[in-house]
Formats: C-alpha cells, sequence, structure tokens
C-alpha cells in the first residue's frame, strides 16, 4: 500500500519535471513527437486486417453468381486508360427494370440500355480534361455513381453499363453477392513475405520508441542528482525518471492518436499502386489497439529503467558506469544462433509446413533479426576501439565513439533491422521474379503495341487496320491476316490433321518484312517461310492447298477452296515478329491471294506509336472498342521485353521506400541525438575554435561519428540480410541468389550518414561562434 | 614602466576605440589596448566589464562591432575568418579557465591538437607535446584523460597546449578562475616563466590580483572601456 | 540604518589614522562653515560612535590658518571662539588635492584614510574612481615586487611575502567593491 503510494508519488513528480520549464517541455514533446510517430505506425498495421477483411467483404458482396439459368446476361467489359485498370460489367436483366433479381451492390437498379453507373473515381475522371479519351469510350449516359458498398476503395475506377445487345449465347447471372470467401491457403512464400514485412516495419519502430524515450537523458540524469540531493534515495530518482517517460509516452500515444486520425483521412483519398480503400476501413483491430496502448507506455518506462541500469545517479553529479563491463559476445550471439537453429532445419521442408511451423519460422527471423541489434554495439565497440591515428578529425570523432559507442549503436540497430529485412526481402522478390518472369521475345522497339481480333472476314480485318492507322499518334500499322491451309491429298481422317496443316499469311509487303526476311517484294509475291525452329509445314511451289479451314486448322467438312502455290513463290527464312512470334508457310500478298478467301481467320496489327504521344495508345482503344456492343472483341496489349516483373518491380519498389521510411525515422532520431551531443559540447566547440580549428575539420569529424557507426551496422545488416535471404530462399524451394540485392538499401543507408551530417552542420556552425566562451 | 624590456618598441598587437555589442548590451564601449613583444599584461576588471570581449577581439574570434586591432601592422578586422583561423593556429595560444580539453583524447593528444591542426604529423606533434608536458610537470598523466586528472594538472596540460606551438601572443582568459591558491600559484609561475622564456607576449585576463601581480602592467576595463595604468603608477 | 552602522565601525579606524586636518579642509571646500558646523559635517560622515572634540577642531583650524591653508572670513558678534567662520583659500585647495592624488603607501588599516579619501573626493565633486585606480595601481606595483621575490627567493621568503600578498589582495577587493559601490556611497553622502 505505501510502497504503492510511493510509485503513484514518484511517478507523478517525473510527470510534472516533464512539464517544466522550457528544457523540460522541449524534451517531452520530442519525445512525444517521436513516440507518436511510432504510435502512428503502430495503429496502422493494426489496422491491416481490418482493411483487408473489408476489402474482402465488399468484393464478395459485388461478385457475380453465375449460372445458365441466370436471369441477368452479363459481359465482362474491362479496359485500361492510361496504365489504370478500369474494371467494367455490362447487364441486361433479361426482364429489364422489372427483373426481379437485386442489382450488385452499390447500385440502386440497374442501369437503362445506354445508361451507366460509374464509381465516384472514374466520374471524375470522365468529367476531367485529362479523361476526354475515356469518356469518348464509355460515352453512354452517367445515371448515377457506385455507393461506397459495392467498392473495394475509394479510388478504385468501376462502371457498369446497361445494354441490350447481349445475345442469348451470353454469360448469365442468377444475383449478385457471396459471404466473403475464407481465402485459399496463402502460399508458404506469401506468408514468409508478410512475417518479414512485419517484422522489418515494426521492429525499428520498436527501437525508435526506444530511442525517443532516452531523449534528452543526459540533462534528465542531471535533474536526478539534484533530487538526490535534497534526499531522494536511488529507487525514488529511478522511478521520477520513469514518470518523466511516462508523461513523453502518455503524450506521444495522443499525437499518435491524432496522427493517425488524420493520415487516415488522407490515406482514404490516395490511391497507391492501383490500391485504395476508404478511411472507414483503417481501424484498430481492438486487441491490437489495447496492446498498443498499453505496451508504449509500459515499454518507455523498462526502457527507461533499463537505460539507468548502468548509471550511478549520486547527489554531486552523475557517474557513468561506462568502462565497467566490456560487452560480451557469448550471450549477444545466443539470439540469432537459436534464430538459426530454429530456421536451418526448415531449409529443406517449408513447403507443406503447418501452423506450428510457420510459427518456428516467424521466431526464427525475429530472434535473427533482434540479434543483429544486440551484436552492433558490442561489434561497434570493438571495432572503434581497435582505430588508431589518422588526421584530427577522424582522431576525434572515433576516441568519441571509444568512450561512448553506446547510444550511436543503439540509433543503428533500427537501421540494422530495416536493412537486414529489406535486404532479405529484396532477395525473396528478386527470387520470384527470376521464377515468373519470362523473356518475352517482344521487340518494343519495332512496335509497341499489339491488337489481336478473331471473327473478322478478309474486308473487316482491312476496315479495322485502316481504323486504325488512321488514329492521330500511329507511325505505321502492320495488319496481317492469318489462317491455316492443307495439302491436298492429306487424309482428312488422319489424327494429326490439324498438324499437317501450314500457316497462310496474307499481308502487304510492309507487313511481311516484319515477318521474313523477304528481299524485294511487290503486290502479288508469294514467299514460303522457315521458321529458326522448323518442324511446321511448309508447302512447295506449285502445290494445291485447301484454304477451307476452320480456325483450329481442321479441313470444314464437305468444303473446299483450292488455291496453288506460284511457281515463282521464293523461300525465305522467318524472323520473329515484334511480338516474338515467327510465322513458317506460306506469306502472300493481298494481290496473290484475297484473304477473304481465309474462312476463319485471325486478324493481328502491331502498330509503331509515336513516342512523344500518350495519347495514341488510347486512340486505338477508342478505335477497336466496342463497348456494350457484342461483336469484334478487339483486344490491345502492349509489347515489353519482360512479363510479370512489373507487379514485383512494384513491390520492390514499395520495400525500397518502406525501408527508407523507416530508416528516415532513425535518422530524425541520430539527428536530435547529434544536435544534443553538439549542444552539450559547445563551450568545448569554441575552445576549439579559438584554437583555430577549421569549422570543415569539426564537420568532418561529426560526419566520420555518424558514418562509422552506420557503415558498421550496414554492414553487419547486408550480412545478416543476405543470409536470411538465401535461407528464406532455401525454404521455399527457389534457386538461391541474388547476392548483390542489398546494395539500393545500403546506398539509402549511405544518404543517411549524408542527412544527418547535412543537417547537424548548421547547428553545428552556430555553435561554434565564440559567443560558448562567455561564462556568463 | 622604463624598466620594462623593449618600452620603446612598437606594440605587437594593438587596439584601438573597440566596441562591441551583445545585442543591447554593450560589452566594449572605445577600449584601447596595446601590449608589445614579451610583454606580460594582466586585464582586470569586475566580472561583466567586458574584459573577456577585449580578449575575444583581440584574438580574432569576435570581429568588433568597430575599432581596429592591429596585429604586426595588420588590421585583423579585415581578414576573413579562415585567415585569422590560421593566424591563431600559427601566432596565437589559448588558456581558459575550463572546460577547454577535449574529454576524449588523452593529455599528450591535446597538447598535440595545435600542432596537428596546422599539418604536423601525429608522431612529431606528440614527441613536443610530450616535451612539454614535462616542462608543465605533468608527463605522468600524459596518456590519461582529462576526466581522469585533477583541475591543477588540467589546467597545466591547457597551459602546454597553449605554447606548443610556440605563439607570438598568449591569451589566458581567468587560467586560474577554477584552481586553489596554491595550484593557482603553480600555474601562473609555469606559465609566466614559460612564456619568458619563448618570447610570448601573455594578455592575461584575471579579476584576482594576485594573478594580476605577475604581470609587468594592468589594464583596467570599467564599462567596456580600458584604462591603461602604466602612466598612472 | 546598515549604512549608518558601517559609518561607524570605520570611524573608529579614522580617529587612529586619519589625517584629520585634510578631512576638516575638505569638508570647507564644500563652502565656508562655522567650527562647529565642521565638527558637526565630520561626526555626520565619520564619527558617530566617536564624536570629534571641539577643541581638536579647534586647534586644527588654528595650525591650518598659521599655515594659510584657511582663513577667517567673518565672526559674528559676540560670540567664543566656535563663532568664527572658516573658508578655504587657495593654497588649501592645491594641499587637498595633493592628498586626494597622492596613492597611500598600502599598510594595514590603510582603508581608514582611504575612506575619508573617497567621502571627501565625493562631497567635493571630485573623480573619487581615479583616486582608487591609482591606489590600486600602487598596490599591484607592490605586490609585483613581492611576487618577483618570491619567486626567486626561498620557501621562508615565499610564506613572507605570500602574507604580504594576501593583505594587499584584501586592500585591492575592498577598494573594488568601494568602487563597485561609488554610485550608492555617492547618493548617501549627499541626502
Amino acid at each position: 500500500m505505501s510502497a504503492l503510494g510511493a510509485w503513484r508519488r514518484e511517478l507523478a513528480m517525473g510527470v510534472r519535471f516533464a512539464c517544466a520549464g522550457r528544457a523540460g517541455w522541449t524534451r517531452t514533446a520530442l519525445t512525444a513527437l517521436g513516440v507518436g510517430l511510432g504510435v502512428v505506425v503502430l495503429l496502422l498495421a493494426a489496422s491491416v486486417p481490418h482493411l483487408l477483411a473489408a476489402r474482402d467483404t465488399r468484393e464478395a458482396a459485388r461478385a457475380v453468381m453465375m449460372s445458365e439459368d441466370g436471369q441477368v446476361r452479363i459481359g465482362f467489359a474491362p479496359t485500361e486508360y492510361h496504365g489504370r485498370p478500369i474494371g467494367g460489367l455490362l447487364l441486361q436483366p433479361e426482364a429489364g427494370a422489372d427483373t426481379a433479381v437485386p442489382p450488385p451492390a452499390g447500385l440502386d437498379s440497374y442501369p437503362g440500355p445506354g445508361e451507366m453507373v460509374v464509381s465516384p473515381a472514374l466520374g471524375r475522371l470522365l468529367d476531367s480534361p485529362e479523361g476526354a479519351l475515356l469518356a469518348e469510350r464509355l460515352d453512354a449516359e452517367q445515371v448515377g455513381t457506385i455507393g461506397e458498398e459495392g467498392l473495394v476503395g475509394s479510388g478504385e475506377l468501376y462502371y457498369y453499363a446497361g445494354t441490350d445487345r447481349l445475345g442469348e449465347d451470353a454469360n448469365r447471372a442468377v444475383g449478385f453477392g457471396t459471404d466473403p470467401w475464407g481465402g485459399d491457403a496463402m502460399d508458404a512464400a506469401l506468408v514468409l513475405l508478410v512475417l518479414v514485412v512485419c517484422v522489418v516495419l515494426l521492429m525499428p519502430v520498436a527501437v525508435f520508441i526506444a530511442t525517443a524515450v532516452r531523449l534528452g537523458g543526459e540533462r534528465r540524469d542531471r535533474r536526478l542528482a539534484a533530487l538526490r540531493l535534497v534526499g531522494a534515495d536511488v529507487r525514488m530518482t529511478r522511478r521520477v525518471a520513469a514518470g518523466e517517460a511516462l508523461a513523453g509516452a502518455l503524450l506521444g500515444l495522443l499525437v499518435g492518436g491524432a496522427g493517425f486520425l488524420a493520415l487516415r483521412q488522407y490515406l482514404g483519398r490516395i490511391t497507391v499502386w492501383g490500391a485504395s480503400t476508404f478511411p472507414s476501413d483503417i481501424v484498430p483491430s481492438a486487441p491490437l489497439a489495447v496492446l498498443v496502448l498499453l505496451a508504449v507506455p509500459v515499454s518507455a518506462v523498462c526502457v527507461t529503467l533499463f537505460a539507468l541500469r548502468g548509471v550511478a545517479i549520486e547527489p554531486l553529479g552523475v557517474v557513468r558506469q561506462a568502462r565497467i563491463r566490456r560487452r560480451r559476445l557469448a550471450w549477444r550471439l545466443t539470439p540469432i544462433l537459436t534464430g538459426l537453429v530454429l530456421l536451418l532445419p526448415l531449409a529443406r521442408s517449408f513447403r507443406d509446413a503447418d501452423d506450428g511451423t510457420l510459427i518456428l519460422a516467424g521466431i526464427g527471423i525475429v530472434l535473427l533479426l533482434a540479434g543483429t541489434t544486440v551484436v552492433l554495439p558490442w561489434l561497434v565497440e570493438r571495432v572503434v576501439g581497435a582505430m588508431r591515428g589518422g588526421p584530427v578529425s577522424w582522431q576525434l570523432a572515433t576516441r568519441r565513439l571509444q568512450l561512448s559507442s553506446g547510444p550511436a549503436a543503439r540509433a543503428v540497430s533500427g537501421i540494422t533491422v530495416a536493412v537486414a529485412g529489406a535486404t532479405a526481402l529484396y532477395m525473396l522478390f528478386a527470387g520470384v521474379n527470376s521464377q515468373e518472369t519470362e523473356e518475352t521475345g517482344q521487340d518494343p522497339d519495332r512496335a509497341q503495341v499489339e491488337v489481336d481480333a478473331y471473327e473478322l472476314d478478309g474486308t473487316e480485318a482491312q476496315g479495322l487496320f485502316g481504323k486504325i492507322d488512321a488514329q492521330q499518334g500511329v507511325a505505321a500499322t502492320f495488319g496481317l491476316v492469318s489462317g491455316y491451309a492443307a495439302p491436298v491429298g492429306a487424309d482428312p481422317g488422319a489424327a494429326d490433321l490439324a498438324e499437317s496443316s501450314a500457316v497462310v499469311v496474307v499481308a502487304d509487303c510492309a507487313t511481311l518484312r516484319e515477318l521474313a526476311r523477304v528481299g524485294t517484294c511487290a503486290d502479288g509475291d508469294v514467299f514460303l517461310s522457315r521458321s529458326a525452329a522448323g518442324g511446321e509445314v511448309t508447302p512447295q511451289p506449285g502445290d494445291r492447298l485447301n484454304l477451307a479451314l476452320d480456325y483450329t486448322g481442321v479441313p470444314r467438312p464437305g468444303a473446299e477452296d483450292l488455291w496453288t502455290v506460284p511457281a515463282a513463290a521464293r523461300e525465305v527464312t522467318a524472323r520473329p515478329d515484334p511480338s516474338g512470334m515467327e510465322y513458317g508457310g506460306v506469306l502472300a500478298t493481298p494481290a496473290a491471294l484475297d484473304p477473304a478467301r481465309l474462312p476463319e481467320p485471325s486478324t493481328r496489327a502491331l502498330l509503331r506509336l509515336d513516342p512523344g504521344d500518350p495519347d495514341a495508345l488510347e486512340r486505338v482503344r477508342n478505335a477497336v472498342w466496342d463497348g456494350p456492343a457484342e461483336g469484334t472483341d478487339a483486344s490491345v496489349w502492349e509489347l515489353t521485353t519482360e512479363q510479370a516483373s512489373d507487379d514485383i518491380r512494384k513491390v520492390r519498389r514499395g520495400l525500397l521506400i518502406g525501408a527508407t521510411g523507416v530508416m528516415l525515422l532513425i535518422g530524425a532520431s541520430m539527428i536530435v541525438t547529434t544536435l544534443e551531443q553538439l549542444r552539450e559540447r559547445r563551450r568545448l566547440l569554441s575552445v576549439l575554435v579559438a584554437f583555430g580549428t577549421r569549422r570543415a575539420t569539426l564537420g568532418v569529424s561529426v560526419l566520420w561519428q555518424t558514418a562509422v557507426p552506420v557503415v558498421l551496422g550496414l554492414a553487419v545488416a547486408a550480412a545478416v540480410g543476405t543470409g536470411l535471404g538465401a535461407l528464406l530462399m532455401a525454404m521455399v524451394d527457389l534457386p538461391v541468389g541474388n547476392w548483390l540485392a542489398c546494395w539500393p538499401v545500403v546506398a539509402v543507408g549511405g544518404g543517411l550518414i549524408a542527412l544527418v551530417t547535412l543537417v547537424s552542420l548548421p547547428p553545428l556552425w552556430y555553435l561554434m561562434r565564440p559567443d560558448g566562451l562567455r561564462t556568463e | 614602466m622604463n624598466e620594462e624590456p623593449g618600452a620603446d618598441a612598437p606594440a605587437l598587437l594593438a587596439a584601438t576605440e573597440l566596441h562591441k555589442s551583445y545585442g543591447a548590451t554593450p560589452a566594449l564601449a572605445g577600449a584601447d589596448f596595446a601590449i608589445r613583444a614579451g610583454e606580460v599584461v594582466a586585464v582586470m576588471g569586475p566580472s561583466g566589464s567586458g574584459k573577456s570581449t577585449l580578449l575575444h577581439c583581440l584574438a580574432g574570434i569576435v570581429p568588433p562591432d568597430s575599432g581596429s586591432v592591429r596585429y604586426q601592422g595588420r588590421e585583423l578586422s579585415s581578414l576573413p575568418d579562415a585567415e585569422r583561423s590560421a593566424l591563431r593556429r600559427a601566432d596565437f595560444g589559448f588558456v581558459f579557465q575550463f572546460g577547454q580539453l577535449v574529454p576524449e583524447l588523452t593529455c599528450v593528444e591535446n597538447v598535440a591538437l595545435p600542432l596537428r591542426l596546422t599539418g604536423i604529423a601525429r608522431r612529431a606533434a606528440e614527441a613536443r607535446a610530450a616535451e612539454w608536458l614535462e616542462r608543465l610537470e605533468v608527463a605522468d598523466v600524459r596518456h590519461h584523460r582529462p576526466g581522469q586528472i585533477s583541475g591543477g594538472q588540467g589546467q597545466r596540460v591547457a597551459v602546454a597546449r597553449a605554447l606548443v606551438n610556440n605563439p607570438r601572443v598568449l591569451f589566458a582568459d581567468e587560467p586560474t578562475g577554477a584552481l586553489d591558491s596554491l595550484n593557482g600559484e603553480r600555474v601562473m609561475q609555469l606559465l609566466v616563466a614559460a612564456a619568458r622564456d619563448t618570447g610570448a607576449a601573455v594578455v592575461l585576463v584575471t579579476h584576482e590580483s594576485r594573478v594580476a601581480a605577475y604581470s609587468d602592467r594592468e589594464v583596467v576595463v570599467r564599462d567596456g572601456r580600458a584604462r591603461d595604468m602604466a602612466g598612472v603608477a | 540604518m546598515h549604512a549608518d552602522y558601517a559609518r561607524g565601525v570605520y570611524a573608529a579606524c579614522i580617529v587612529l589614522a586619519m589625517s584629520i586636518s585634510h578631512t576638516l579642509l575638505g569638508l570647507l571646500q564644500a563652502g565656508p562653515r562655522h567650527g562647529y558646523d565642521l565638527k558637526r559635517a565630520f561626526d555626520a560622515h565619520f564619527g558617530q560612535d566617536r564624536p570629534l572634540h571641539y577643541g581638536q577642531v579647534y586647534s586644527t583650524m588654528s595650525r591650518l590658518l598659521k599655515n594659510g591653508l584657511v582663513e577667517v572670513e567673518g565672526r559674528e558678534p559676540g560670540g567664543g571662539p566656535e563663532r568664527k567662520r572658516y573658508a578655504i583659500t587657495d593654497a588649501g585647495v592645491t594641499d587637498l588635492d595633493d592628498w586626494l592624488g597622492r596613492p597611500e603607501k598600502p599598510e594595514p588599516y590603510l582603508q581608514s584614510v582611504l575612506y575619508a579619501k573617497v567621502v571627501i573626493s565625493l562631497l567635493t565633486g571630485r573623480d573619487a574612481s581615479a583616486l582608487l585606480d591609482t591606489q590600486r595601481a600602487e598596490h599591484l606595483r607592490l605586490m609585483r615586487e613581492l611576487t618577483r621575490r618570491k619567486i626567486g627567493g626561498d620557501l621562508a621568503d615565499q610564506l613572507v611575502c605570500d602574507h604580504a600578498l594576501f593583505h594587499l589582495e584584501a586592500d585591492l577587493r575592498w577598494l573594488e567593491l568601494t568602487t563597485a559601490r561609488l554610485d550608492r556611497l555617492a547618493s548617501e553622502i549627499h541626502t
């Protein structure tokens, strides 16, 4: 009871100290700001489960329940505009507006033919000048907006269009909306990614909060010494210190809460990588929020008490027992080794991991990453202790670090976790990337866009080519119509009939040059092309071919349309067209073979666009857009050298951005620590200036002082990160590689050194004024 | 002062009509000062009178608001900051009351610091520093850090550091201010003896008359004005 | 009250050591006075506890008259010797200037004379701080000499010199303090 009373009394005294005077407020405000930043991140992390659940719920609410006896005909009509995907669904209730089937979530009623309902973001885009070309494509009358309950995020582009042109054979829906599907069991690699991401993002936050709570510690210690002088005992001073930290942490919770609410509104308005959300989705899960609310103040107190462990606060001053214990490696290696012991066996048998294994993996990863923060102070102490000689600036910096490397190492440990984690993830992503990325063989230098269409006859195809070629920004159109022809005499009953038919392409000379090394070419010429791979059927001049084949290369029963390969047909070598396809077979100019004779041709156009006209692609999309009508079914593709790499690249970029953010956070705390240290040394700085010390010398010394621990931290991080990355890759059976994945993050770390130094320079310059010599 | 050596010699360092204010408070209001080579001049006066500011102006640490400071005929306030710093490295030495030794460096490294700032190699600089520590009777603490030695030892180390580069002018601002009288006396004796040996002029700011008694003459600063007492006594 | 007490303490020393004649001359420079007025003014500034005996005023005035430093300006009818009205002569002013401008030989109980000099300077509108600076220079000259002797001498020399140096230092501290308080002293004297 009395012990409890003492605790309460002295904590309260600490809280009062925290708010006393300008210095007290500054310190408390800094702590609160730091803790607040951490709390914002923690609350956001705590909101992720609800965020994902809310998205799932709404996505399920508009799901199309397809069935052959459905009463609503539907057509999927997605499109793309300047790289942004736009979802779209065509709706045609068979009973018209009187249908009994409720419309999808977010709609009050079905849009009538020629009408559409759009998401707010799509509505804004359509009404804006930059969306003018899209408005030509989606030209139905806007009769409403989709409600929030029918959208995944605030920035989603989506529309429902009413139509009456869907035929009998269209897809049909019995209704819309389902229960959120529990989700398939996630891929092992994905689970691992999520685990590492959480650890990488949250561990530095913990380190950062711990640093923030220690801000201004030296001045606090002096104040506690004054308390000892008037009779407080050691335990009382510790409780007072805990009270001060508690005040900062509680204020930090408030700041963090306010920051979270503000950020939530902002996050609800932006779209990142095509993903967006609603403010109302960002709600921390209750148990996690309570955990944050309790853990932050409690850990603030614990960190403070832990920090005071090596400090003897005597009535006449503060004695740091700095040199008493040299840091020992043995116990510091324990977490890393334990982590390795947990993870190594999983390297061979993670694929079919059960929950227990997953937890073990998580613990292993956390131990490994946390282990770096424990090993770092030891390493900094050892390495710095061995440093001798060098120029004055180097000597000043290393000696300073030799005397107390703890604060520097602590600040850097946050960076280490971030960099190690990011490196590991980077490797993992790169591995997934190389596994999933294929060289497409496409050559965007020759053509940038491909348009495919089916079920067009030769004349319609020519019309489409003309329409596309007429678009502003289209520099060249290579249009071709292709089908199959079977040599006469082949057995119609043969199983490999399709395989014995030859490819027939009809295109103009310019296009044929893209398909084969044809040499001189005039309308009326025919070429017989052989692909590099070979294996295809290549007819000889004079062969008679049956053109009446369907699109799979099988002769249409009872039909025959014979065509003779002209004697003048030359043999040529095929070359890959810009989309990477090679045509081995008959290449004919329109005068030699009328494309209309190919019964079920496929139509392709390869387009070369004016690189300075970003709208050209959209005009092409508009030109081939058939919207709510059923028909051409033309699709537009952009040609790229690699496929599937884009998403991964985005994720990697996101990772880099996240790691950078974390490092900035740490950088901020390093700056505060450096400034505090400089302020304490203002007199010494002034004396050094009186001696004629160049500012540059002192500036460079600050640089070394920041750089040495950061470089050491980065080295440890790169090593641990690469090791962990290799381990993770082995666990998910990826080929282990990509050893240099750490360099972008390491580069960011280098930038951080520069930033901290640069920000410290103006105050350093200011403190180096001779005013510091004035004793009054 | 007729018995003083070089009484007719031109001033090594001279200031005329110095004015300097910090914000609204004037620290110097028309102060004059002159010192000849090899001379020890005490600058006396109550605290807040502008003694230290006068020293800072004379040493080129602080530019005066107006007035002139001439060292060997060169106008200090017209020199760029870099040249003034170079001058302080090469020609001046400093001893302050406290807090002047770099706490992370050992004593010998502290003393070697001015030499190293002028570009002398570490080994040579520390050898010379060790000689000076010997001379000031603190050779035994040469590998200690400032936090591990007494105040008197610290001031001797500081004096050694101020003289290690053979300065023409030694500026001492309350060099014994934090010491008891026995230590203070010893530091003053060593300081003045060493300065006389090397021929350095000493500007000795102090409010203690027993310290000022080590000087050849004194200048009293009161209300920002310096009064040269040479002609009075 | 407090200031009066302090002045009383000094007065004890003043009677022993100070030059009464110069002090009385100084008091006269403010204007001609009767002998009895002189005694009263002296007591007010220097003799709260041990008033000046009137006979001493009379004998001092006689000596000053003889030396031509004062003159009798007039006599009230029917009065005794205490009715004489004295005035300072030019020679008297010169003599006073000499006294005030001459530093005292640094010696124990010097404060009493210095104090009198300061008060007289203030009363007669002279620069009291210049007087104190002059005295300081004189003190320092002696301290320098002692310091030099000390550095060259053996332990006995050092101890003897240090004793003297500490006393001189105490004097100098008092000088500093007085210099710093001149303004307050002036305002108290003139009320």
